[in-house]
């Protein structure tokens, strides 16, 4: 090993003892964990008892219990929610980002101005946002339902976190009112990389604005569009707070992140919240591989 | 250019459109949190009368010390963000300024970290942060929270640092300077702008979290603001003190929306170094 090597890895000893610390051990304890019966209370009595928490009578995958179909149970709704939570919020997210990254992208009187308003929800913590929107969202005294039936458009008051066949994509809505933001800046960071020829030539030549669009815009900020997605996309199959705090975690909203909580911690069935942690991982390890692949992402450098 | 003028209108829309979707929410919580009594419950967006009780309340509760809450969460912040730069300053040294076998691999390991799900670790820190007696402390919190900070400042900062030009060190190399002080007196100077918005992107993601706070924290001295907000209750299960949440809601907030307003630019630079990276 040379001098140089030496001092990079010197350099690199302290993080990387943290991250083993804080990540990689934590994560296969609890890779170890879903092999056992650990209960919360008695970690130490845990025994292991192979695959019964994925496979056995009571586990994820073969639950004989669930009479109706896997997806009836609370395990396989939480992937279905997690999964029409993630796909719609990540696809509106991006559409309404596209749209108002090329507004922002525009010239007009006050674009700083309205650069900053658009921040605001994406500064505010998801707790906030959460807590905010459902005192607007509130069934009785929700200023929403107020201007809606005032409105004439809706005859009642909606409680629209509660009702089954509300709250999901009431939980999506405000995701995407958080989080398009996020987009946005991306995109438009995209955005502003791109060369003003093409554009002043397009324009010359007459082409129409959606015409340069589709052919030159979106080819160019694709890869940028790809990553942004990706990032958004993870961070949506990992959602916890959000749901948490709008739904109070009921059972037609639970994700599957709160269904890990709620088995590891509420109930203490540590190994089997383990075993449902580590599916998700895998899961969520999968959609990355897939993901990159699909876009032909490079990791790393050179 | 010459836009006609309808297009010209239709962005001023669209532009205003987007202010008040933007703004509005907090507007909202700001005017109910100045509202008690029946007044709470009347959807106006100027409250009659600007009342300051829901907020003197918030720090007089005895089962809700809210003070003391904002001040674990500044703590465990601060903290946090102090530890991943430190740790992420010299690593990126390595990372950005250093060839050596397995640095891309090893990049790629780091980024694979920060997009794992937190609840995958979620029982084995459990056990880990029992077994350092670190459980229902507001300080333990900081263990949980380098998972997520300290790959995201490591990749920000590496990145800012191979865009500075290698004549920098060379030159302090020659007059015999060590790494250490290579890093704390060339690049530190330079990666000032870095150094700031890596640090706020970790605070605020640090002063937000939730999962982990919920679940490692049960002692009500200890907690953390977010926590502290989902478990403002009235005294029964359906008198919700709405206007209580919108007061803690506006105080935990105006500093964040203060910081990212006033570094919005340095805040925007850090993030889309972090992402666009295809």
């Amino acid at each position: 090993m040379n001098n140089k090597t030496r001092t990079a890895w010197l350099f690199l000893a302290p993080m990387l003892v943290v991250l083993l610390l804080v990540a990689v051990w934590p994560l296969g304890r609890t890779i170890w964990f879903s092999f056992t019966d650990a209960n919360i209370n008695n970690l130490e009595a845990s025994k292991f008892i192979g695959l019964e928490n994925y496979f056995g009578e009571f586990g994820l995958f073969a639950n004989p219990n669930n009479t109706d179909g896997f997806f009836a149970g609370d395990w396989g709704i939480s992937i279905l929610n997690t999964l029409k939570f993630s796909i719609v919020s990540v696809t509106l997210e991006t559409l309404l980002g596209l749209a108002v990254a090329m507004l922002l992208n525009q010239e007009f009187k006050g674009r700083t101005l309205v650069r900053t308003a658009v921040l605001v929800p994406w500064a505010i913590p998801t707790i906030v946002s959460a807590k905010m929107w459902g005192w607007m969202l509130h069934d009785q005294f929700g200023v929403i339902n107020q201007w809606l039936v005032d409105l004439g458009w809706i005859a009642e008051k909606i409680a629209w976190t509660a009702q089954p066949e509300y709250a999901m994509w009431t939980v999506v809505a405000v995701d995407v009112w958080k989080t398009t933001p996020f987009m946005a800046l991306l995109i438009l960071a995209a955005l502003q990389t791109l060369p003003k020829d093409c554009y002043e030539a397009a324009q010359v030549d007459g082409v129409h604005p959606l015409r340069v669009f589709w052919k030159v815009t979106l080819p160019l900020i694709k890869p940028a569009l790809m990553v942004a997605m990706i990032f958004r996309l993870l961070d949506a199959l990992r959602v916890f707070d959000l749901i948490y705090v709008l739904t109070s975690n009921n059972n037609t909203t639970i994700s599957m992140s709160g269904f890990v909580r709620r088995e590891m911690i509420d109930n203490g069935y540590m190994g089997y919240g383990s075993a449902a942690s580590t599916a998700l991982f895998l899961i969520i390890g999968l959609c990355t591989v897939l993901a990159i692949k699909a876009s032909r992402m490079k990791l790393g450098d050179d | 250019m010459k836009t006609p003028l309808l297009g010209r209108i239709a962005l001023y829309a669209a532009a205003t459109v987007l202010v008040l979707v933007s703004v509005f929410p907090f507007l909202y919580a700001l005017a109910t949190s100045f509202k008690t009594g029946a007044s709470l419950f009347d959807s106006s967006l100027l409250p009659s009368s600007v009342s300051w009780r829901n907020y003197s309340s918030l720090f007089t509760l005895a089962e809700q010390p809210f003070g003391r809450h904002i001040l674990n969460s500044v703590m465990v912040s601060i903290v946090v963000v102090t530890l991943s730069l430190f740790l992420g300053i010299s690593a990126a040294y390595a990372l950005g300024r250093i060839t050596f076998k397995g640095r891309g691999l090893l990049l790629t390991a780091i980024l694979g970290v920060s997009m794992f799900p937190q609840v995958a670790v979620l029982a084995g820190m459990f056990e880990l942060i029992r077994f350092l007696g670190l459980y229902n402390k507001a300080l333990g919190l900081v263990l949980p929270y380098m998972i997520f900070t300290l790959p995201f400042t490591v990749w920000v900062l590496t990145t800012f640092m191979k865009q500075l030009p290698k004549e920098l060190e060379e030159a302090a190399i020659m007059d015999g300077c060590s790494p250490w002080r290579i890093i704390k007196d060339v690049f530190m100077p330079l990666l000032w702008p870095a150094l700031v918005s890596t640090g706020l992107l970790a605070f605020i993601a640090a002063w937000n979290e939730f999962l982990f706070a919920l679940t490692f924290v049960l002692d009500n001295n200890e907690r953390t603001v977010p926590v502290s907000i989902s478990l403002i209750s009235g005294a029964s299960k359906y008198e919700i003190p709405w206007g209580n949440i919108m007061a803690a809601s506006v105080l935990v907030t105006l500093p964040l929306l203060a910081l990212v307003l006033a570094f919005q630019k340095k805040i925007v630079s850090g993030l889309t170094a972090g992402a666009v990276k295809g």
